[in-house]
């Protein structure tokens, strides 16, 4: 019995933690390489409908996002609950939409430019005409890929 | 040599045991203000502006399949009402025309399929009607893939690819909307 125990006592053996640190930091840079700050806050309540033929878009550098939906609770006082657009951090209309894409164009260089793709998130109950009205000035401004944002749906 | 003993003592380690801490803490950050955002859709291209009117085709009406979806969100598809479940099939059986019959398409590189909605469409019947089209589009690709190379269209080589392009082009028309139904 005796010995028994010695032998218990000596074997004392403890995981090494010292490379706890370089684990949870090898996590962390890929949480950090995969997270994306949201850079706009969102003034519309969007909730795209669901589809099934999917294209995912890769480079977002490449990608202007146009959302329309009804404006949040916070901002009905304001602007109502009709369906409004909005570019960037705030509402616009129609006619803004030329200026926004010249903007997004101008930070990319010149060989890039025919990859630009408008991501239109638009919420599901919205009515077409205001879809339709983006679509003509998006057509206008010669922007013709165009992604209409959806999730995926399965059945 | 006191004076290196000094330096000596001098060149104790700063504990690192806290690293671990502080690491998990930025850790959890990130964790909490992740969004692995995928951005999915359906890609479409709209077709070019022109300020002109379109010179009227004169397009073969067997080579034409009109859906209208109005301002209550139903379906009218070559003047028959139908059900969206039944609408990719239908769209499938136009463009292949297996049958050889002779109001539909004549050859899937004549077919010409035509969305049509009224400004009162709600976005979510458009999409769901436009993924059904492009569904129908996707199988015909994948079943002329399946039986020339013996793989789904996605896996093919770009030159297969290109020659399925060719053999079943995608043709999905945007009409302009009527105006209908909008909101006020």
């Amino acid at each position: 019995m005796a010995t028994f125990e010695k032998k218990r006592g000596k074997a004392s053996p403890e995981v090494s933690t010292a490379s706890l640190p370089d684990i949870i930091f090898m996590l962390l840079f890929f949480f950090m390489m995969v997270t994306v700050m949201r850079d706009a806050e969102l003034k519309v309540d969007v909730n795209t409908p669901e589809a099934t033929e999917l294209t995912k878009l890769e480079k977002k550098s490449l990608v202007n996002y146009i959302h329309i939906g009804r404006p949040k609770v916070a901002y009905r006082d304001t602007y109502g609950t009709k369906p409004r657009m909005q570019l960037g951090d705030k509402f616009a209309t129609v006619a803004d939409i030329p200026l926004f894409l010249e903007k997004h164009k101008a930070t990319l260089p010149e060989n890039q430019r025919q990859g630009i793709t408008s991501s239109l998130k638009v919420d599901g109950s919205v009515t077409m005409g205001i879809v339709a009205d983006v679509k003509t000035a998006l057509r206008k401004a010669n922007q013709l890929k165009v992604n209409y944002s959806a999730g995926k749906r399965v059945d | 040599m006191g004076k290196t003993s000094s330096r000596d003592r001098m060149k104790n380690e700063v504990n690192a045991g806290s690293m671990a801490d502080i690491a998990f803490l930025l850790l959890i950050f990130f964790l909490v203000t992740t969004t692995i955002a995928e951005d999915k859709g359906v890609l479409v291209r709209l077709p070019p502006w022109s300020n002109e009117p379109p010179e009227n085709l004169k397009m073969n009406t067997r080579n034409v399949f009109s859906v209208l979806v109005n301002a209550d969100d139903q379906l009218l598809v070559r003047g028959e009402n139908m059900r969206v479940e039944d609408l990719k099939d239908a769209t499938k059986l136009f463009i292949s025309n297996p049958n050889k019959e002779a109001d539909k398409a004549e050859l899937p590189t004549k077919a010409i399929v035509s969305l049509k909605n009224d400004r009162g469409t709600k976005y979510k019947t458009f999409l769901t009607v436009y993924n059904e089209l492009k569904a129908a589009y996707t199988e015909l690709r994948n079943e002329e893939s399946e039986r020339r190379f013996g793989k789904l269209y996605e896996y093919c080589s770009r030159e297969q690819r290109d020659e399925i392009k060719k053999i079943i082009p995608v043709v999905i028309s945007e009409a302009e909307p009527t105006s209908y139904g909008d909101e006020s």
